[in-house]
Order: C-alpha cells, then sequence, then structure tokens
C-alpha cells in the first residue's frame, strides 16, 4: 500500500468514492476503517438500510464471488466477514429502529456431532444482511432443538449446516421427523457445508442445497417469493 | 530418503517393485505403509502416493484417484485404494466402486489408525477433539498452521478454533520429538492436549488381508 493511501482520509470522500472505498476496505478485511465507514456515511444522512445493502452486502457478494473463484481463500473471507460484522453491529439496533423490510425469519445452526460453524455464521451474517430475521442456534443442535425452535419463532426457514461426512446424515434425521410430525411443508428447508452436494440436499428431502452464503441468500428470497405466491392462490 | 516436503507436494512414485499390487494412497501415509510393507515382508506390493496437499481439497481427491487407477491398470494385476472418504461425502467410495477396485474403510485415517469401532465408539463424546497423525505433528505448518492464515492473522485461531477444547495426538510410533511438537502445536492453539498411541491400527490389518 502507498503513503498516498495510506493517509487517506474517509471522512474527506465524497460518497460516491467513500462507498467504492468501504468495499474495498472490506474486501481487504479492515474491521476499524469500515466501521468509520458506516458512521461517516450516518453522519451524511444515509439510512442504515442503505449502508447496509450498498456498502456492506454488496462489498461481501464480490468477497463471495472470488472466493467461489479461487481468487480468495478462507482467512480472507474471514477477515472480510470481521470486518462487515463491525459494520452490522452499528446498524443492527438502528435498523430495528428504522423499520428495514424484513423477508422472513430463518433458524439455523450446525448439526448434532459438529462445531464448525464457520459457514453457518457466514450464512447467517449474510441472510440478516439480506433483510432476513436470524435465530441462530448455535453449534451441534440435535433434532428437538430445531423442531423447537421452528415452532417457538414461527420460522419460515430451516437452515442446516455440517463440514464432516459424519454428521451430514444426521440432516435427514431432522427433516424426516419435520415429514413424520406433518410439519415438513410448514418450512423451507436449506441446507450447506463442504462435503455435501446438490445430490445429497436431493436424497434426504432439503428444499436446496445451497454452496456458499450468495447462494443461500439468493435461493432463500426466491422460495420465499414462491411460498407467499403459493399461500396467495 | 522421503520427504515430507515431497510427499505433500508431489507424492510419491511407484518403485516398480512388483506388477501384482499396487497400493495407491495419500502422501500422508507413505511412511506408515511402508513400515507395515517392510515389517511383514509384502514384496508384493508397490506403493505410489498421490500429493498429501490434496486433502486441503478433497474435491479433487475422486478424479485424482481415477488418473492414478486408469494410468495403473495396464501395469498392475490389482490397485487397492489406500484413501479413507477424507471428506468427499462418499464421492471416493462411488468412483472406486465405478473403477472396480477397493478402498481402505473409514471416513478419514484418524479413524482407522485408531481403529474405526474404536474411533466411533467415542466419537460423540469427542466432537471438540481436533486429531493429529504423526504426518500431520511433523506438517502442522503447512497444513493447519498457514494454510488457515494464522502466521498472518493470529486473530482466526479463535474463530476456527474456538469450539475445540482439546488436540489429539494419535500416535501411530513412539517418538518424543512428535509429542513434543504435538504438545507445542496444542500450546499454539490455545488447546488441551492428549496423546493417545494407535499404532497402525486397521491399516494394518486391511493391508494384511491383500495376501492373496
Amino acid at each position: 500500500m502507498s503513503d498516498e493511501e495510506d493517509d487517506l482520509i474517509l471522512s474527506e470522500l465524497p460518497d460516491e468514492e467513500l462507498v467504492p472505498q468501504m468495499m474495498d476496505d472490506l474486501y481487504d478485511g479492515m474491521k476499524e476503517e469500515v466501521e468509520e465507514g458506516v458512521n461517516i456515511l450516518l453522519e451524511r444522512g444515509w439510512t442504515p438500510y442503505d449502508i447496509l445493502t450498498k456498502a456492506l452486502v454488496e462489498g461481501m457478494a464480490i468477497v463471495g464471488v472470488d472466493f467461489r473463484d479461487g481468487i480468495l481463500f478462507v482467512p480472507e473471507v474471514l477477515l472480510a466477514a470481521g470486518a462487515m460484522k463491525g459494520g452490522m453491529e452499528i446498524l443492527k439496533p438502528l435498523l430495528v429502529e428504522t423499520g428495514a423490510p424484513r423477508l422472513g425469519k430463518m433458524v439455523i445452526g450446525t448439526v448434532k456431532g459438529d462445531i464448525h460453524d464457520i459457514g453457518k455464521n457466514l450464512v447467517a451474517m449474510m441472510m440478516e444482511g439480506a433483510g432476513f430475521e436470524i435465530v441462530d442456534l448455535g453449534i451441534n443442535n440435535d433434532v428437538d432443538k430445531y423442531i423447537d425452535a421452528l415452532k417457538a419463532e414461527g420460522a419460515d426457514i430451516l437452515g442446516m449446516s455440517a463440514l464432516l461426512t459424519t454428521t451430514m446424515p444426521y440432516m435427514k434425521v431432522v427433516i424426516d421427523t419435520l415429514v413424520e410430525t406433518g410439519a415438513r411443508d410448514d418450512y423451507i428447508v436449506l441446507v450447506g457445508g463442504a462435503p455435501l452436494n446438490e445430490e445429497f440436499g436431493k436424497a434426504i428431502g432439503a428444499d436446496a442445497y445451497c454452496r456458499d452464503a450468495a447462494v443461500a441468500v439468493e435461493t432463500a428470497k426466491e422460495l420465499i417469493m414462491r411460498k407467499h405466491n403459493r399461500g396467495a392462490d | 530418503m522421503l520427504s515430507d516436503r515431497q510427499l505433500s507436494e508431489q507424492g510419491l512414485e511407484a518403485r516398480g517393485n512388483s506388477s501384482r499390487l499396487l497400493l495407491l494412497a495419500c502422501g500422508a501415509l507413505a511412511r506408515e505403509i511402508l513400515a507395515l510393507v517392510e515389517v511383514n515382508g509384502w514384496d508384493h506390493m508397490d506403493l505410489q502416493c498421490l500429493p498429501a496437499k490434496l486433502h486441503l481439497t478433497p474435491e479433487r481427491i475422486p478424479d485424482a484417484v481415477e488418473a492414478a487407477v486408469e494410468a495403473a491398470r495396464n501395469t498392475y494385476d490389482d490397485v487397492f485404494v489406500v484413501y479413507a472418504d477424507c471428506g468427499t461425502g462418499g464421492l471416493l467410495q462411488q468412483r472406486c466402486e465405478a473403477l472396480g477396485v477397493r478402498m481402505i474403510d473409514g471416513p478419514h485415517c484418524y479413524s482407522f489408525f485408531e481403529g474405526n469401532e474404536t474411533f466411533a465408539a467415542h466419537a460423540e463424546q469427542e466432537i471438540t477433539a481436533f486429531y493429529l497423525t504423526d504426518f500431520l505433528v511433523r506438517q502442522f505448518d503447512a497444513f493447519v498452521w498457514r494454510p488457515m492464515g494464522f502466521d498472518r492473522h493470529p486473530q482466526l485461531i479463535d474463530i476456527m478454533f474456538g469450539n475445540y477444547e482439546k488436540l489429539v495426538y494419535l500416535a501411530q510410533t513412539e517418538n518424543p520429538d512428535l509429542d513434543r511438537q504435538a504438545r507445542e502445536a496444542a500450546e499454539r492453539l490455545g488447546l488441551g492436549y492428549e496423546r493417545r498411541f494407535t499404532g497402525y491400527g486397521d491399516l494394518a490389518t486391511a493391508l494384511a488381508t491383500l495376501q492373496t
């Protein structure tokens, strides 16, 4: 990085330069700079929703594409996610106050026996950024925890994540239980995790396998829209 | 002289000592397989290893195994694949079945070194354990520390290992130096430490069945 860039003063940049700069900073995992940018835009009268979608989510989407294309790797994605999270923590309470649009509610967690939550956390953050309400059950969830939370929260979507080939079959246990209790059609079920694939998602009866956080967001939006359309028939 | 770097990056070419049976293995298993072959006098087995670094991208393992099996068909009577599932989600098993070759049982080498039954019996009680083998202790920096970016961004350790509680070193050999290195690895990750001697476990019994 050049000295000139080191001396960049974010508050002196006009909006049309500041937003791309924030996206660059997010890409580079520069949490403090992203937080500073968020605060500057708030001071300039931007709505929290616009900052979230036009600077943070859009920036993270670029990170997602470059991860998919093998340009970025897990460490860089995590640093970028940390930067986005910093910005989101400032915006979250303000989003509630300003009544940003809500697309639906998702219960999400890693399955029983699996403690690997990096992917789950990324999906939760991107879903939240896209306007979904997230109920994060954390790690190592058995079927009762998932189903209790779905009912208690009146959720629209169930998201299950697994990193291990030994734990991913548990997703079928959860889906089968939903079927047995007659509740399967009440929820959109999305699954993800490194060893999964589309074939596995179909075989266990999920609505979709999502290969990354960006796909999860797009799939959730599409399936929620279809659900609403069905409801309107 | 085998170098771990070579086993990680290039793998190991077959020696051509036998045309009866090729063991097509992960480079991380080369030393253990060669030790078993030597001590048991299994002269009918030849060994070829694919680069151990394939484990960093497990989705590439089935294609790499298939290419090696096809290349070996004209040279050997039979091929035995010494990879467990290794994060391929059953795809390697499917590929081996399609190719008509057998492979070793188990979800990963941690499991077959300890013994698949033993490992499965305590798996649910040990979900917060991170396992290393002899090879992975020696290659900890190349397979864990650097690929996960901990050398450049130590703040990621907590993000990636925050849910783990202990590092379990599954030892194939009695080696105080590896024990010390494994303990240091646990300290660097902020985890508790346990050493568990396994020997070669199900690897030895699986290869012993390939006598006929």
